[in-house]
């Protein structure tokens, strides 16, 4: 990749210009999008950077339509995005599904704000985190990483890219307001050190008989093929066999659907990504992410030098959930906290996985959550 | 669009050309557009019935070399069920 | 020759997905014959079968994409226009076509449609107009003439519809024709018209329907409604657009204007490149 794509060097940048750079230095050639607040600048800086790195800026004129092209772009090769807010990505979710579907990997920003509906559009949110899981119709599983700096929005937009590519499915990165416009130290490593997954091609040449749905690897991903290579294949949103022909089977659908999820299960150890903050010996955890997380380390920090034994857990991907994690925690740790700028979402999850309730610091969004509720709410639990 | 302007033609030699009619039976829907829309006639209803019970087009009897090879049959087929070839023309002209 | 030879392939066969004949679609249905039409384009359009591709919505002509021989995408309801724009923007050298329905392209994907058309995107649209939603069993659409019957108009359909060409051109295509599935010799060429225009083509196809459209609007069948373009359609000259001509009315024994109407030269969408004129 040429110096230009990847601006080596310490940056002073917004989450979302970070996001912009991290997508470019992932060496993705594609934007479609339409402005919403607070991810408007991820589009802006892409609609100045991708002309200068031959790569194809589009606004489009709804977000139906910036997920249809990118999931077009990405069946004809390309690494492609799109960057959206609440409203936005609700609009998107019918193609994510056929992005699912069609196993196409691409990447979506989720800048989330003050929800639901129009709420607080510059102001922040976490609260389309169950969106992100269960927005589609019908049953898929989801990957969603949760940067809680911009330094994590350059580098999980590159790792959103990986994790599409290798794994065949749409990504989303569910960014934050406050991750998005503040503007923090981004250190943009050398071209060469950023790593790169590429896709599984079909090994067979065109022309040879080849199913495009077939699965010969355990780890349930079918070798792709793009638009223009010769193997003329067929995509369809319909349920389809191995050879990509619609198949109006409830035998097939059962496989072909079970297959989709699991590909995403059997894989979640290279997907799933959490951080511990003096967690070694915490009774009291505190469980969080984005820009919460930042409230729950400083609250931790502060609950031990009052002599507390707490500790955060950070999740980096809030799906696939880490399941294992959770309940490994839950034996030893006296009680849960959750915080998040929610009414209790990934809360859920984690009593699902812990088996017991956790105590929530809850708020429906517009503002970060300080570290005092969370310092309260951890005095409390250890009183 | 151009007009098409008339022109006289030479009978001498200009050869009506003659076609082959094929079929793949278990295509046909019996929607009769080719039997319809076949300037010369040649097709009919036959009392044979496909797979599906359609009704597939057969040639009329007298018809048997009445096809022009127009290929309009093939044109408006919907199933890709039916096609004309051109028979080559013999040495004695058409 | 006293019987037609059984065969067993289609001169088009190598085109189509010939392992899935025959197809879904009803006795006397229009859009095979639209369909061979496309394909007889891509055989005659000089362009390698691999740099075709076909892209289509949900509905019947939705399935025109699984029964071509080609990098074929069968998407979602409405979006067919803009997956093909990133197909064709990501790889311009593919020529894409769209081939979808007056439902899936017009009442869904109207917003897309006429956003392509006023960007004059490189894709070329193929869109069978036959007055109504088929697949789901024959409600009115947004062509369906005011009056007609419909299963979701019972009383007859009480909203005016869109005239296709006239709001194409509103809205800024390059190139405008509409043929029916009778005019096969011209729909291939105007196809192929289409596959050599830069920017954005639109080609409304009027297709027989007799289970949706034609037994609730007393046209018994695809042949009766085949022999109504055969009797009323009348060639457009290029460039004459009078709106209340290009109306159709199947009901009605009124002209069809059909034709090319619009063939201009506004440039093709072309993302800015920098360092490119």
């Amino acid at each position: 990749m040429a110096a230009e794509q990847v601006r080596t060097g310490l940056h002073f940048m917004s989450g979302d210009e970070a996001c912009a750079e991290g997508a470019l230095a992932a060496g993705c050639r594609f934007f479609g999008g339409y402005p919403i607040t607070p991810s408007t600048e991820i589009a802006e800086h892409l609609a100045r950077r991708l002309p200068e790195v031959n790569g194809v800026f589009v606004q489009m004129e709804d977000e139906l339509a910036s997920m249809a092209i990118i999931l077009g772009a990405s069946a004809a090769g390309a690494r492609a995005m799109t960057a959206t807010s609440g409203p936005g990505f609700s609009l998107m979710m019918e193609n994510i599904g056929l992005g699912m579907m069609l196993e196409l990997p691409c990447v979506v920003i989720d800048v989330q704000r003050g929800s639901p509906s129009t709420g607080l559009p510059t102001m922040p949110g976490q609260s389309d985190v169950m969106q992100a899981r269960w927005g589609s119709h019908g049953d898929y599983e989801s990957i969603a990483y949760a940067p809680w700096s911009p330094q994590e929005m350059f580098d999980l937009t590159i790792h959103c890219f990986n994790v599409a590519d290798r794994y065949r499915l749409p990504v989303f990165l569910l960014a934050d307001e406050v991750v998005g416009h503040m503007v923090e130290r981004v250190a943009v490593p050398a071209c060469d050190s950023i790593e790169h997954w590429e896709r599984k091609h079909a090994a067979t040449p065109p022309g040879e008989h080849f199913e495009p749905f077939k699965i010969t690897d355990p780890d349930l991903v079918p070798p792709i093929v793009h638009a223009g290579e010769g193997y003329c294949i067929h995509y369809t949103g319909l349920t389809h066999d191995e050879r990509g022909y619609p198949d109006m089977t409830a035998a097939t659908h059962n496989e072909l659907v079970t297959r989709l999820v699991e590909k995403v299960r059997v894989n979640r150890e290279n997907i799933i990504r959490t951080e511990g903050y003096s967690l070694e010996d915490a009774e009291i955890v505190v469980i969080a992410y984005g820009c919460t997380a930042r409230s729950a380390r400083q609250a931790v920090r502060e609950a031990r030098q009052a002599g507390i034994r707490a500790g955060l857990l950070r999740l980096i991907s809030l799906w696939p959930f880490p399941e294992e994690e959770i309940a490994r925690l839950a034996t030893r740790a006296r009680s849960l906290i959750v915080a998040e700028m929610n009414l209790g979402q990934i809360s859920r999850e984690v009593e699902r996985c812990a088996r017991r309730p956790a105590r929530g610091v809850f708020h429906a969004g517009g503002m970060m959550i300080p570290p005092d509720p969370i310092l309260q709410a951890i005095r409390e639990a250890s009183a | 669009m151009r007009v098409f302007d008339r022109q006289p033609l030479n009978i001498d030699k200009v050869h009506i050309p003659r076609g082959q009619v094929f079929l793949i039976p278990d295509r046909c829907k019996g929607c009769e557009l080719c039997i319809h829309f076949c300037p010369e006639g040649v097709l009919e209803t036959s009392s044979g019935m496909n797979v599906k019970g359609y009704h597939y087009p057969t040639i009329v009897s007298g018809k048997e070399n009445s096809c022009i090879h127009c290929e309009f049959c093939a044109l408006i087929c919907s199933e890709f069920a039916i096609f004309t070839l051109a028979i080559p023309e013999t040495t004695n002209g058409g | 020759m006293t019987e037609p030879i059984l065969a067993e392939h289609h001169p088009l066969d190598d085109l189509i997905r010939a392992d899935r004949m025959p197809h879904i679609w009803c006795p006397g249905c229009g859009i095979g014959i639209a369909m061979r039409c496309y394909a007889q384009g891509i055989l005659d359009s000089g362009l390698p079968v691999k740099d075709h591709v076909v892209v289509s919505g949900i509905g019947c002509s939705g399935r025109v994409a699984g029964y071509m021989n080609l990098d074929s995408y069968h998407t979602t309801h409405g979006r067919a226009i803009p997956f093909a724009m990133g197909i064709k923007l990501a790889k311009p050298e593919l020529m894409v076509t769209v081939f979808s329905g007056d439902g899936d392209l017009v009442a869904i994907g109207g917003n897309h449609l006429i956003h392509a058309a006023r960007r004059n995107i490189d894709v070329k649209v193929i869109c069978i107009n036959n007055f109504n939603f088929g697949m789901t069993g024959g409600q009115f659409g947004p062509t369906t003439p005011r009056g007609a019957i419909a299963t979701t108009a019972p009383y007859g359909n009480f909203e005016l519809p869109f005239n296709l060409p006239y709001l194409l051109a509103a809205a800024g295509a390059n190139y405008i024709a509409r043929w029916t599935t009778l005019h096969a010799r011209q729909l291939k060429k105007s196809i192929l018209e289409a596959f050599s225009k830069p920017g954005f083509t639109f080609i409304e196809v009027l297709a027989p329907c007799p289970i949706g459209f034609g037994k609730s609007n007393n046209i018994n069948d695809g042949l009766e409604e085949m022999e109504l373009y055969r009797d009323r359609c009348v060639m457009a000259r290029q460039g004459e657009m009078n709106p209340e001509e290009l109306e159709i009315d199947l009901r009605e024994d009124k002209p069809i204007l059909i034709g090319k109407f619009i063939d201009r030269d506004r440039p093709p969408f072309h993302p800015f490149m920098k360092g490119q004129s």
